[in-house]
This record gives C-alpha cells, sequence and structure tokens, in this order.
C-alpha cells in the first residue's frame, strides 16, 4: 500500500509543477503580447505612417487643434501656435515648444492621442518627436517638430481635429521617487 | 505532507481525537471538511447577498438614496469576488471533498492534511476581503476583474484583496491537486475511468482547469501589486506598460473560471436527472467527452471579453467563432439531459424541481451567451444590463440552482433524515420565480442602453429597475427558507434509509445514511 503514497506523492510533484510553470506562464503573456504587437502592427504609435495619395483635396478645409499635456512631469510643454487651418492631403509642419523646468536631466516620452478618435486612423505623421524618447538637460528648451498629412480620405463630418500629446517620464517611478522630497 | 492511506486509517479509532472546536480545526476528515467548505461558502452567499442587496435598494428609483456612489463601487465588486471566489466555488469543492470519496470508494482524501489546509486557508483570506471594507479609502472598487488601470491606482483596499486572492488561490490549486489525486489513484478496484459517476469526470477535468488558470491569476494580480509598489510598469502606460495586456491575462484565467464554476454544475445535475427519470444517463460517454471539449475550448476564446478594445477584424472574428463553437458540447449536453427524461418515469422530488429548473433558466442563459459572443452585438451590449442578466443566468440559476438540487439530493446522505418536501419545494418555486423577475428584466434595460456598475439612471429606466430590485429582495428572503430547509433536517425527521431515493444508483447509495466518519477502509469491489 506504501506504493500509493508514492504514487499519490509523485503526482503531487508533477501537478505542483505544472501550477508553478502556469504562474510563469502569466508571466510569459507579457513580452508574447508586445511581439505580436509588434509583429501585427497594432499599437505602433512610434513609427511614421505611409503615405501613398498626395493629392491636395484644395475644396476641404480642416482646422486641426493643437494640445499638450504633461502627466506628472516637471516639463513645460507647449505648442508654438494654437490652431492651423490645413487642406486634406497637404503636408504641413507645427512645432511644439517644450523646457525641462528641473536641475536635473530627465527623459520624457510624449503619447499622442486624437479627438475624434477616428480621426487618428488618418492623420498620418511622417515625422514626430514621439517617435522617439527625448532627454532634455536641466532647464534645456527645445523646438520640436510635427510632419503630417491628413488622409483626404477622412470622412466628411469631421471638420476639426484636436491633435493632443502627453508627455509621461520613462521610468519615472525610480527617479521621480529620488526627487520626491524635493517636490514634496 | 502526509498521504494518508487506507493503513493508517485503520490505527484512527473512531471519533479518537480533539473534541469541540479543536475537532474541525484539526480535522483531516473529508466529511468533516466537505461541511465546512459548505458552511463556509453558505455564510459567505449570505453576505454577498446582502452586497447585492444594498445594491438593489440604491438602484430601486434614480437618484441617489441609500449610499454614496463609492461605496456602491466598493459594493459591485465585492459582490463579484465574495460570489465567485467565497461562495460558488468553494461550495463545489464541499462538494467534492463529501462527496467523491464516497463516489469512488476511496477512504478518503489522498491528502488529508493538506485538505484541511485548503480549506483553512479560506476563512483567512475571507477576513482579509471583507476587512477591506474598513480600511481607509474602502474595499477596491475596480470591478472584480481588477483592470488596471483602476486597481493600479486604489488605496489599500486593492492590497488587500489582492493577498485574499493569492491566499484563495492557493487554497483552489491545493484543493484541486488533491481532487486529480484521490480521482486517479484512490478509485476502488474495479472502478475504471469510464465507470465513474459524471460528478467525479466534471470534477477532474475541473481541477485540471484550477490547476492551469488559477496561477495565472495570481501573475496578474501580483503584477498590479508590483505595478503598485515596486516601480514595474506592466499595465501603467506612463512607464511604457499596456492596460489592454492586463485583461488579456485576467481573461486567460477568466474564461475557464467560468467553466470552473459550471462544469461541476453539469456534474450535479447528471447525478439527479437520472435518479428521478429512473432511467441510465443517456450519452454517458458524449458527457465526458462534451466536458472535456468545453474545457479544451475555454482555452481560446478569452478575448470574447475584450471585443472593444480595438482587436483587427480577424480576430474578433476567431474568437467569435471559437465561443460559439462552446455552444455544440453545451447542446450535446443539455441534449441528453433531455434525452435522460424522455420516457422516463419522472417523479419531481426537491433535487428534481432544482435541476429540471437548472436545464429551462441555465439553457436561457446559455443562448444570452451566443448572443453575446456575436462581436457586433457585443459591441452594443457591452458593459450594459444586458450582460449582467446573462451572467446571472449562467452563475446563479446553473452553479447557484445546481449547487440547491446537490444539497437536497445528498441531505439524506450528509445527515441521516430526510428534509421536508414542503420546504424545500417552497424553496425552489420561490427562488425560481423571484430569480426571473429579478434578471429577466435586466435584458430589456442592457439593451435599452443602461449601463452596469453605475449607481444611477436615467429615468426611462425606472421601472424595470423597481420590478429587479423587488425580485432581487424576494429571491434573497427565499433563501432564509434554505437555512430553515437543513436545520430541520439536521435535528431530525424522518429516517433516511441507505439509498433514500429509488431510482439513485452509485456507491454513495451503499453506506448508511448518516455516512459513518469512516467509509470504505476496505475498498468496496465494483463488477
Amino acid at each position: 500500500m506504501s506504493s500509493r503514497a508514492d504514487d499519490n506523492r509523485r503526482l503531487l510533484l508533477r501537478l505542483g509543477v505544472a501550477a508553478l510553470a502556469m504562474f510563469g506562464f502569466g508571466y510569459a503573456m507579457v513580452p508574447f503580447y508586445e511581439a505580436i504587437c509588434q509583429v501585427t502592427g497594432l499599437r505602433n504609435i512610434l513609427q511614421p505612417d505611409v503615405v501613398e495619395n498626395t493629392q491636395v483635396d484644395p475644396t476641404r478645409q480642416l482646422t486641426i487643434e493643437l494640445d499638450a499635456n504633461t502627466h506628472d512631469l516637471a516639463w513645460r510643454f507647449r505648442p508654438t501656435q494654437n490652431t492651423i487651418d490645413v487642406h486634406p492631403g497637404q503636408m504641413v509642419e507645427i512645432t511644439y515648444e517644450v523646457t525641462n523646468t528641473r536641475n536635473v536631466p530627465v527623459t520624457g516620452q510624449a503619447v499622442p492621442s486624437y479627438g475624434p478618435q477616428i480621426a487618428g486612423d488618418y492623420f498620418k505623421k511622417l515625422n514626430c518627436f514621439c517617435f522617439e524618447k527625448q532627454t532634455l538637460a536641466a532647464g534645456e528648451t527645445r523646438i520640436m517638430p510635427v510632419l503630417f498629412v491628413v488622409d483626404p480620405k477622412l470622412p466628411g463630418d469631421v471638420n476639426t481635429i484636436t491633435l493632443s500629446y502627453t508627455f509621461f517620464e520613462v521610468a519615472g517611478t525610480q527617479a521621480r521617487q529620488a526627487d520626491e522630497g524635493g517636490r514634496g | 505532507m502526509s498521504a494518508v492511506t487506507p493503513d493508517q486509517l485503520h490505527d484512527d479509532h473512531h471519533h479518537h481525537g480533539p473534541t469541540g472546536l479543536m475537532r474541525w480545526i484539526t480535522t483531516t476528515n473529508h466529511k468533516d471538511i466537505g461541511t465546512m467548505y459548505l458552511i463556509f461558502s453558505f455564510i459567505m452567499f449570505l453576505s454577498g447577498g446582502v452586497m447585492a442587496l444594498t445594491i438593489r435598494a440604491e438602484l430601486f428609483q434614480p437618484g441617489m438614496q441609500v449610499v454614496q456612489p463609492e461605496f456602491f463601487n466598493q459594493l459591485t465588486t465585492m459582490h463579484g469576488l465574495v460570489m465567485v471566489f467565497g461562495a460558488i466555488m468553494p461550495a463545489f469543492v464541499g462538494f467534492a471533498n463529501w462527496m467523491l470519496p464516497l463516489m469512488i470508494g476511496a477512504s478518503d482524501m489522498a491528502f488529508a492534511r493538506m485538505n484541511n489546509w485548503s480549506f483553512w486557508l479560506l476563512p483567512v483570506a475571507a477576513i482579509l476581503l471583507i476587512g477591506s471594507f474598513f480600511v481607509p479609502g474602502g474595499a477596491t472598487a475596480a470591478g472584480w476583474t481588477l483592470y488596471a488601470p483602476l486597481s493600479v491606482q486604489m488605496g489599500m483596499g486593492m492590497d488587500l484583496t489582492i493577498f485574499a486572492v493569492h491566499i484563495m488561490g492557493i487554497s483552489s490549486i491545493m484543493g484541486a491537486i488533491n481532487i486529480v489525486v484521490t480521482i486517479l489513484n484512490m478509485r476502488a478496484p474495479g472502478m475504471t475511468m469510464m465507470k465513474m459517476p459524471l460528478f467525479c469526470w466534471t470534477w477532474l477535468i475541473t481541477a485540471y482547469l484550477l490547476i492551469a488558470v488559477m496561477p495565472v491569476l495570481a501573475g496578474a494580480v501580483t503584477m498590479i501589486l508590483t505595478d503598485r509598489h515596486f516601480g514595474t510598469a506592466f499595465f501603467n502606460a506612463a512607464g511604457g506598460g499596456d492596460p489592454v495586456l492586463y485583461q488579456h491575462v485576467f481573461w486567460f484565467f477568466g474564461h475557464p473560471e467560468v467553466y470552473i464554476m459550471i462544469l461541476p454544475a453539469f456534474g450535479i445535475v447528471s447525478q439527479i436527472i437520472p435518479t428521478f427519470a429512473r432511467k441510465p444517463l443517456f450519452g454517458y460517454a458524449s458527457m465526458v467527452y462534451a466536458t472535456a471539449s468545453i474545457a479544451i475550448l475555454s482555452f481560446v476564446v478569452w478575448a470574447h471579453h475584450m471585443f472593444t478594445t480595438g482587436m483587427p477584424a480577424a480576430t474578433q472574428l476567431f474568437f467569435m467563432y471559437a465561443t460559439m463553437l462552446i455552444a455544440v458540447p453545451t447542446g450535446v449536453k443539455v441534449f441528453n439531459w433531455v434525452a435522460t427524461m424522455w420516457r422516463g418515469s419522472m417523479t419531481f422530488e426537491t433535487p428534481m424541481l432544482w435541476a429540471t429548473g437548472f436545464i429551462f433558466v441555465f439553457t436561457m442563459g446559455g443562448f444570452t451567451g451566443l448572443i453575446c459572443a456575436i462581436a457586433p452585438i457585443d459591441i452594443q451590449v457591452q458593459d450594459t444590463y444586458y450582460v449582467v442578466a446573462h451572467f446571472h443566468y449562467v452563475l446563479v440559476a446553473g452553479s447557484l440552482f445546481a449547487l440547491f438540487a446537490g444539497a437536497y439530493y445528498w441531505l439524506p446522505k450528509w445527515t441521516g433524515h430526510m428534509y421536508s418536501e414542503t420546504i424545500g419545494k417552497l424553496h425552489f418555486w420561490c427562488s425560481i420565480i423571484f430569480f426571473n423577475i429579478t434578471f429577466f428584466p435586466m435584458h430589456f434595460l442592457g439593451l435599452a442602453g443602461m449601463p452596469r456598475r453605475i449607481p444611477d439612471y436615467a429615468l426611462q429606466f425606472a421601472d424595470f429597475n423597481a420590478l429587479a430590485s423587488i425580485g432581487a429582495f424576494g429571491f434573497g428572503l427565499s433563501q432564509l427558507i434554505f437555512i430553515v430547509a437543513v436545520v430541520k433536517c439536521v435535528r431530525g425527521g424522518k429516517k433516511a434509509p441507505a439509498s433514500p431515493w429509488e431510482g439513485a444508483e452509485g456507491l454513495e447509495w451503499t453506506v448508511p445514511s448518516p455516512a459513518p466518519h469512516h467509509t470504505f477502509e476496505t475498498p468496496p469491489v465494483v463488477k
């Protein structure tokens, strides 16, 4: 009968290892998810868009409103102009100005969002400061460009697009904690 | 870890050991532990029910009357967590503890001491979970799914919930391992796998599901914990993470979890219907394969909970068709139950009423599930009361009704007395009527666009909400009838014979009622 106890213990061990492996599997889903997103091109906000058709539609005029925010980051960040009128298909360059108000170098990443949300699919950026992390030295001010085209296929009921950037501090938590005392 | 073999049990004399409270704390007897699981889950069922009734009281009429919105959010969250992890899952484990050894002719569970541990972790987890109401900031209010980024931002109630989920996960995994080992290694001679009662099969498959997905949930909440306190950024967009990733990890656990809560219910119903139809179960083998198919398919459908997160159309189609495929094995089951009843000599004692009610109402929940599976419709009804109606039809009318069916079915075996048929039937009819009054109007509310988890609503939803609230209080009070039925049955009543049901088959009916403390110390031989 003791052989049954051994059998039981062997099965217990195997099932225990299976449970531990599944705990690891949960974590393995993280890189797997990122790989899938990369392969399928979901979430690829960090790459320039491809523009095939640059036919300008002079009969239609759009207003682009520019907005800038920072998330828990001591940077001054603003567009150099608040609105700009463009024709669909027209290539336009706008600029943003950002200043690091802290006395240490800080790295940030800007994430764009669009209003209305559907406009995001038609707002093609050829160049953008949001494609890479920006490191600003203490007190540095930088003028950063965005080169874009609005796809003429944009639905007709959209007349105004709000382009909004939010700067996040990269790997922020540790740096922030180190700095926490200074900022209260 | 100590494995209790029949040899060792022979040395363990009847009722020789601690008495009073210590008997329950130190017990390694599967029947004692099963009873404790059942009592624990019923207490949690009542506390989750009180939360639900508070929610319904607030929703009785538009505007804010009873609770603050923040507390309302805590209530919806905790109601879900308590019912899923505190009531339904432990109740099924309680049935498994009580009945599996009796059904397969084993003297006890394979690891009796681990069994004691798996139970006693639960009250600890429950105290953490319920206690989180009383910490600054209150309990977590991120919804029972604990979605990031809300769960990353909550107060310390969230941390207590994370630890409670960890502990309940460990308890479930230990319980599941115990069940797998018991079923695979401890069967009586001659009890081949395909001779096992269907309840054993459904629990075996459920136990494998638990071992596969509870660790994934533990991983997901650990990631939240490290995001909250240790500077990782799994789900924190500010640090390069992605909240949608949490939904993927959670639902990889969450969908199999749905079947963890329903497969043992299928097992219980598959025991009861042949008994009261006085016919063997129709299509036993197909039932086993259908259960296994549901379990396997449950791993490839999780993203149907996330159709609105912006998936490519091809992915939506895959998850949509995979989900609809599950209707096939489920349909096989419903067909088999009905075919078992076909031309049977049926009687409708309380367990059979519950089982028949289960088939009727659960199937309605199954159909609304099929409707939700259709991606374009799901995008319409996502996060509305339609979804609330759907999952209460499968979880209350499914899992809970099957639990009551099983409780009445085996009460004579547990207590040695017959319960009162009058009280049992009253409990059933009150429950099924009030259940439908509560949840049927929610379909209409959802289709009309009433969002879930919101403490106030637009005026046009007022009538159906008032109706649902009346039904909810009726349903809640009906459950007190169950307490009366059980207490009366434990105290006395007609003496139950070894096999109180005329058509019942299985080893559990060969031992006297109430089942003695130790059974099958010499394994029975199954021919």
